[in-house]
């Protein structure tokens, strides 16, 4: 990784946020070194609304001074630049319409996910009911697959971090059980390989980390 | 014209599949417009999108693909070549910042066009102003993505050209039908000039309709 050194990498995150947590899963697959400037969001710094005038969110990774915001965007970035570590995008044509496709998917589906347990009435049957139909697609998505990306870890299942870690997390707090085990086998299944693997062991934040973070801020809605 | 056996099913007016047929028209590529009604959509749809059951759905090597932004990028490297014409940039960074301005539009204009075509109307006004505000970064991004040139891809059309310019008669409709103009000279000179110099590319010409056939189709939904 000649040169690698050189480059200069930061990330403006929250290591609590899965969308800054997916850019570091990406970073790390490609052993890119960089610094993690932990944002507060409730209070964002003037070098973030800098970098990221539209949005004004994290994550934004500034490479060598030039910014990036929005996390498929910045993972699609780092792909295409640092060329050795793990591909996170397959090579053919196909196969990389069809990642972009499920990384899409999912990433739509993560408001109605979420308002499936934080939110009530109407807006959370209404959420529950997509939640529901999403859960099923991406069942049946799994069908003899490890990941979604296949054998390996590919860009929907770094998009499908929140479903990995942070949904069951949400759920726990707030005692209301959405992806059971009977309905979706294969996800339980595939959030099982995700946790355990080498790269998400590395990445994601610690359970226990995150369970008390959520304690903190989460109490059940009903 | 490269003979593929490609189908897209779609419509002429949507703008989604508009971008489809000028990227592949812009690869050359011969392909077959297969119609739908959306309003009584075919097996062939439902089969080939079962996800979303929406148009456009691209279909080739016997493989269903859908998203227009994502069949958009498979075009680009499926039909790709040292000679032949590029969509997205070369350079990686060029590439995100397109990519963004992309996702910015569906994400931040699309569902505003929605919602004045289809919602109630005494939501319009505020929903006008909400447009054209949402349109005004896009002027930086010309700016910046064109560097002087005519387009966000430079001297020829590209990926962010081809995402936007698809919805520019939609736009022109409803400045048309609410009295309003949204891409003003004034807040966003480049855009107006932008979208002239688009309409005047034979993809524009061959494939994004008039501001008439939307407000005709306006009417007609909001009667």
């Amino acid at each position: 990784m000649a040169g690698y050194e050189e480059e200069e990498v930061k990330l403006f995150g929250a290591w609590g946020s899965p969308f800054s947590s997916r850019v570091e899963i990406a970073l790390k697959m490609k052993g890119v070194k960089y610094q993690l400037i932990e944002e507060d969001t409730g209070n964002k710094s003037p070098l973030l609304l800098k970098y990221n005038p539209v949005h004004k969110k994290i994550p934004v990774l500034l490479h060598n001074g030039k910014p990036i915001a929005e996390s498929i965007v910045i993972i699609e970035y780092i792909d295409d630049t640092w060329k050795s570590g793990t591909p996170i995008l397959p090579q053919h044509p196909h196969q990389r319409a069809m990642a972009r496709f499920w990384a899409k998917y999912i990433d739509d589906k993560l408001v109605p996910m979420w308002k499936s347990i934080r939110s009530t009435g109407e807006e959370q049957e209404q959420a529950t009911k997509e939640t529901e139909e999403a859960l099923r697609t991406l069942e049946n998505e799994l069908q003899g697959k490890k990941f979604f990306g296949g054998e390996t870890i590919g860009l929907a299942d770094i998009i499908a971090n929140f479903l990995g870690l942070w949904f069951g997390i949400l759920e726990e707090v707030c005692e209301i059980k959405v992806l059971t085990q009977d309905k979706y086998p294969r996800i339980h299944q595939w959030i099982n390989e995700y946790v355990e693997s080498s790269v998400m062991k590395t990445s994601l934040p610690k359970r226990s980390e995150l369970l008390s973070l959520f304690q903190t801020y989460f109490k059940p809605t009903k | 014209m490269v003979s593929s056996g490609v189908q897209v099913l779609g419509t002429t007016f949507s703008p989604f599949v508009n971008r489809v047929r000028i990227s592949l028209n812009l690869k050359s590529v011969n392909f077959e417009l297969i119609e739908e009604n959306l309003a009584a959509k075919s097996d062939l749809l439902l089969k080939s999108n079962p996800v979303h059951k929406k148009v456009p759905v691209l279909i080739h090597d016997g493989k269903c693909i859908s998203e227009s932004l994502v069949i958009v990028e498979y075009i680009d490297e499926k039909w790709s070549g040292d000679d032949g014409v590029s969509i997205l940039p070369s350079d990686p960074y060029d590439r995100a910042v397109a990519r963004f301005w992309a996702a910015y539009f569906d994400d931040k204009v699309v569902p505003v066009l929605f919602k004045l075509s289809f919602g109630p109307e005494s939501e319009r006004v505020a929903l006008i102003e909400q447009l054209a505000e949402g349109l005004v970064p896009l002027e930086e991004a010309f700016m910046t993505c064109s560097k002087g040139k005519s387009y966000f891809g430079g001297d020829n059309i590209g990926y962010t050209d081809i995402a936007l310019g698809s919805f520019i008669g939609w736009i022109k409709a409803i400045e048309k039908m609410s009295g309003i103009k949204v891409l003003a000279e004034a807040k966003t000179p480049g855009l107006v000039g932008w979208v002239n110099k688009f309409l005047s590319t034979d993809a524009a010409k061959k494939f994004v309709p008039e501001l008439e056939v939307y407000v005709e189709l306006l009417k007609k939904m909001q009667a």
